[in-house]
């Protein structure tokens, strides 16, 4: 179930959230929508969903034209950052309410539901209401939720920005297995590059409504298309007015072809790396190194190096 | 979230019958009492039976306003700010009279304060005191019926707050009284001058209550406020009654205004 | 979140009992000294102005007693009156839970000019006298109707009447929980499949079934004992006496053991009431 997005343009008010968007996901496939807040992510990820309509553009979902097509008739699942939870319903029957809606016999429900329950590590929760549960267990019910009905593509808006960062990061190791699989087409919205760069396959970078680049992790941390994406996708630092990633700076302590002269102000050690900020004229750039390294170099605040960015 | 088409149908449903139950009449009243003319409108409110039942129903209403605004704080505070065995059941207590019929909150009073088979008003009577047929009952069935009006609005607030401040100013020195005067009263006033225009809305129109206790004297000693007043003309095929009444309902729209004011300013605070 | 506590203060004869339980109350100390002559004021007014005459009605329509209490409620127009009362309260109650509902759907979800008038129309019951609210109707369907509608004396006018003065309850009990309302729930159901009457009936309404109850009790509670809005339309005649009337009626004839037989019973509805809200707001706050 492939998705094909192309032209999407999307204005509230004065605001252009999306502008002449494309985005083309493959069958199976695990992508990320990465970009600040207000970028426009979570708005072209509804107008997929059908929960929004675009001003312009035409969304296709495996070939078929489902522009004009509500929520209600695009069999698509659907994942809310604060889970949606139907309050009034047991765990079980939230689970099981697309397969309700849809008047499937009760036997099947009850199987599908419970192997579900078992996927997400809900089982002993079946009879509890969805309040009694902490946000990683409601979250994973939400998926359970939108798992049961089959659905041709999986969209998830920030599924983990309401959780702590320690269930942050079992449940985007937990969605990546769930993934490898169940083998559902996915989209998920973040904010987190850190998120993307882990959990997804593809990572396209969306800024002010506009795409800014479309590859694979290794694509646009070491490929960035430019400087934003750079500077979202991970630490930077500036040498010779290019951007250079910290532990991509060469640090020498002797003169070497292509390097730049600097002298090291100071010295932090964060854990096992060290960070070194140095004075280059008048750029300030700051290298990453292991503590091995720092130590061969024998750095101390006030030494003359040589930098150069490696490429 | 409806369809285009369902919200319009919910929407003309919805109009059409507030418009039908609720604006029509009023303005099909309204209409037919002003087109009846001023000189018909200035006699129904200027003569003197209707005067005397203007400077009455203020008196009631202003009396019963302060009665609860004094007893309903304190009640208020105690409420929230103390601890003791049946509070819960002083809170039912105070709440029971908006579930009372003004009519068998009359009875009830006449009962207890009637001037001869009374369970205490013979006594009052032989001291000289009148209540009922006479402005004192008509004040206590005014405040009785309008008790928890006042209250509602200002537990909630003491509730939420005030009290980390109150035991702020304890601890600077303060005493209770200036506490409640300091503290205290700024916290709940806007909760409270709304209390008090919805007492005084309410007390103004009431009419069962007070249709039972004062006796509905007409004469010398008259005990008719403008509502008793205005069904009397009615039922007497005297002109009247729409004026007065209209007088009245200005002043429910203005209490109309006061409401809307303070929901839109709690909605933006 | 409580679903029953209006969070916005409303007119006068509306809003849910006083919430006074051990949970919401921050930094409640011991009653000091001061405090207990306060609450030994406080319970002697409220027993001079509320306890005592109530617990007087009761007292003096069971002074025959149990026996003449039945039979003082059991006369005919007693009866009628009580039969009348009960089963117009009722259908307002019904009608009400609907229409409020309907209303208060259409001034949270809809967008549309004038939409604020409609706002504040439907504050006009609660703050009109009802003695005005019974002028008015009677204006408009007394013998003089203009619209030629004629329900003097006729159940259909007390029903109106009824309409009329407790339309607002169940809408502003609603309206709070609405606008408080998860849409993005709603929104999920839609992607499960759901169409939009289906997520009203599955995912809408259990929740909004608990302000509806509320708002339903306080209409019926206040219909059962309405008398300035329903006196005039009934037009004293047999036809269209309620309950209230019928105990005025037997004031005026001295006859207090009736009155009070009658008044006893609609107190009972009352408390019943009462209590039924406070039920209805524990179970609310424990599904929170």
């Amino acid at each position: 179930m492939s998705i094909e997005a192309a032209g999407i343009t999307k204005r509230f008010g004065n605001f252009v959230a999306l502008n002449g968007v494309d985005l083309s996901v493959a069958d199976g496939r695990l992508t990320a929508l990465l970009g600040p807040s207000g970028g426009g992510k979570s708005t072209l990820l509804r107008i997929i969903g059908g929960l929004d309509q675009p001003d312009a553009g035409t969304v296709h979902i495996n070939g078929r034209d489902t522009t004009a097509l509500p929520a209600q008739h695009r069999n698509v699942g659907f994942v809310f950052q604060h889970y949606a939870a139907f309050k009034h319903l047991s765990v079980y029957r939230n689970v099981a309410f697309g397969l309700e809606i849809r008047k499937r016999p009760k036997d099947e429900i009850r199987r599908r539901v419970s192997e579900l329950l078992e996927l997400v590590h809900l089982e002993q929760f079946a009879d509890r209401l969805p309040g009694q549960l902490s946000g990683g267990q409601r979250q994973r019910m939400a998926l359970a939720r939108a798992l049961a009905v089959e659905p041709s593509v999986l969209l998830l808006d920030e599924p983990f920005g309401a959780l702590d960062a320690q269930v942050r990061k079992e449940l985007r190791s937990w969605l990546r297995r769930l993934h490898d699989d169940m083998h559902v087409t996915t989209v998920f919205v973040t904010h987190d590059q850190e998120e993307a760069l882990e959990v997804a396959d593809e990572i396209v970078v969306i800024n002010h409504g506009r795409v800014e680049q479309v590859g694979s992790p290794a694509d646009v941390y070491d490929r960035p298309a430019n400087d934003f994406v750079m500077t979202f996708l991970g630490p930077v630092t500036q040498l010779c007015g290019r951007l250079v990633r910290p532990h991509d700076l060469e640090v020498f302590t002797s003169d070497t072809a292509d390097a730049v002269p600097a002298t090291v102000s100071r010295l932090q050690r964060v854990g096992f790396e060290v960070r070194a900020e140095m004075i280059a004229g008048d750029e300030q750039p700051w290298a990453q190194l292991t503590r091995g390294q720092a130590e061969a170099l024998g750095l101390q605040p006030g030494s003359k190096v040589w930098l150069r960015a490696l490429e | 979230m409806a369809s285009g088409r369902n919200a319009t149908v919910l929407r003309s449903i919805a109009v059409v019958y507030v418009a039908l139950l609720v604006f029509v009449p009023l303005v099909v009243v309204t209409s037919e009492t002003l087109g009846a003319g001023w000189s018909v409108f200035w006699s129904a409110v200027s003569n003197e039976q209707a005067v005397t039942a203007f400077r009455l129903t203020i008196e009631t209403a202003a009396a019963a306003v302060a009665v609860n605004a004094v007893f309903g704080t304190g009640v208020a505070l105690l409420l929230t700010r103390s601890r003791f065995p049946g509070r819960r059941l002083l809170s039912a207590l105070v709440d029971l009279p908006i579930s009372v019929s003004p009519i068998v909150a009359g009875l009830a009073l006449i009962l207890v304060y009637g001037p001869v088979d009374g369970w205490l008003g013979p006594y009052l009577h032989g001291a000289g005191i009148d209540i009922i047929f006479a402005l004192p009952g008509m004040v206590l069935a005014t405040a009785f019926v309008s008790l928890p009006l006042l209250l509602r609005e200002v537990v909630p607030v003491l509730a939420e707050e005030g009290v980390d401040q109150e035991q702020a100013a304890r601890v600077l020195g303060a005493n209770g009284w200036q506490r409640f005067v300091r503290i205290t009263v700024p916290t709940i006033r806007p909760a409270l001058l709304y209390g008090i225009v919805l007492t005084l809305a309410r007390s103004i129109g009431e009419f069962g209550a007070i249709r039972v206790v004062s006796g509905n004297v007409s004469g010398a000693g008259q005990t008719q406020t403008v509502p008793l007043l205005a069904v009397e003309r009615l039922e007497r095929f005297q002109p009247g009654a729409y004026q007065l009444a209209f007088i009245l309902m200005i002043t429910s729209m203005l209490t109309i205004l006061v409401v809307f004011f303070r929901r839109e300013s709690l909605a933006g605070a | 979140m409580s679903s029953l506590v209006l969070p916005v203060r409303d007119v006068a004869r509306s809003a849910p009992p006083v919430r006074v339980n051990d949970q919401d109350i921050s930094g409640a100390a011991r009653l000091s000294r001061g405090s207990a002559l306060g609450l030994g004021t406080a319970v002697l007014w409220l027993s001079l102005l509320v306890l005592l005459p109530l617990a007087a009605v009761v007292v003096q329509s069971f002074g025959g007693g149990l026996g003449g209490f039945w039979a003082s409620i059991t006369r005919p127009g007693a009866l009628n009156a009580l039969k009348l009362t009960i089963g117009s309260s009722l259908i307002v109650s019904a009608i009400n839970s609907v229409m409020g509902t309907l209303v208060a759907w259409v001034l949270v979800r809809d967008r549309f000019p004038g939409k604020r008038l409609l706002d504040l129309v439907v504050d006009i019951p609660f703050a009109l006298p009802t003695i005005v609210a019974g002028l008015v109707l009677l204006g408009v369907y007394g013998a003089e109707s203009p619209v030629r509608i004629n329900l003097l004396g006729s159940p259909i006018g007390i029903v109106i009447a009824l309409l009329f003065v407790t339309f607002p309850f169940v809408v502003r009990s609603v309206q709070p929980v609405l606008l408080a309302l998860d849409r993005e729930a709603e929104q999920a159901a839609a992607c499960l499949g759901a169409s939009p009457p289906t997520i009203f009936r599955r995912v809408v309404l259990p929740l909004l079934l608990p302000a509806i109850a509320s708002g339903a009790a306080l209409s019926f509670a206040r219909s059962m004992g309405e008398y300035g809005s329903t006196l005039l339309i009934s037009g004293g005649l047999d036809g269209a006496r309620v309950s209230s009337m019928y105990i005025y009626q037997q004031i005026q004839s001295f006859d207090f053991a009736g009155a009070s037989a009658t008044a006893t019973v609609l107190l009972a509805v009352s408390v019943l009431v009462i209590l039924g809200l406070e039920v209805l707001q524990q179970v609310a706050a424990r599904r929170g």
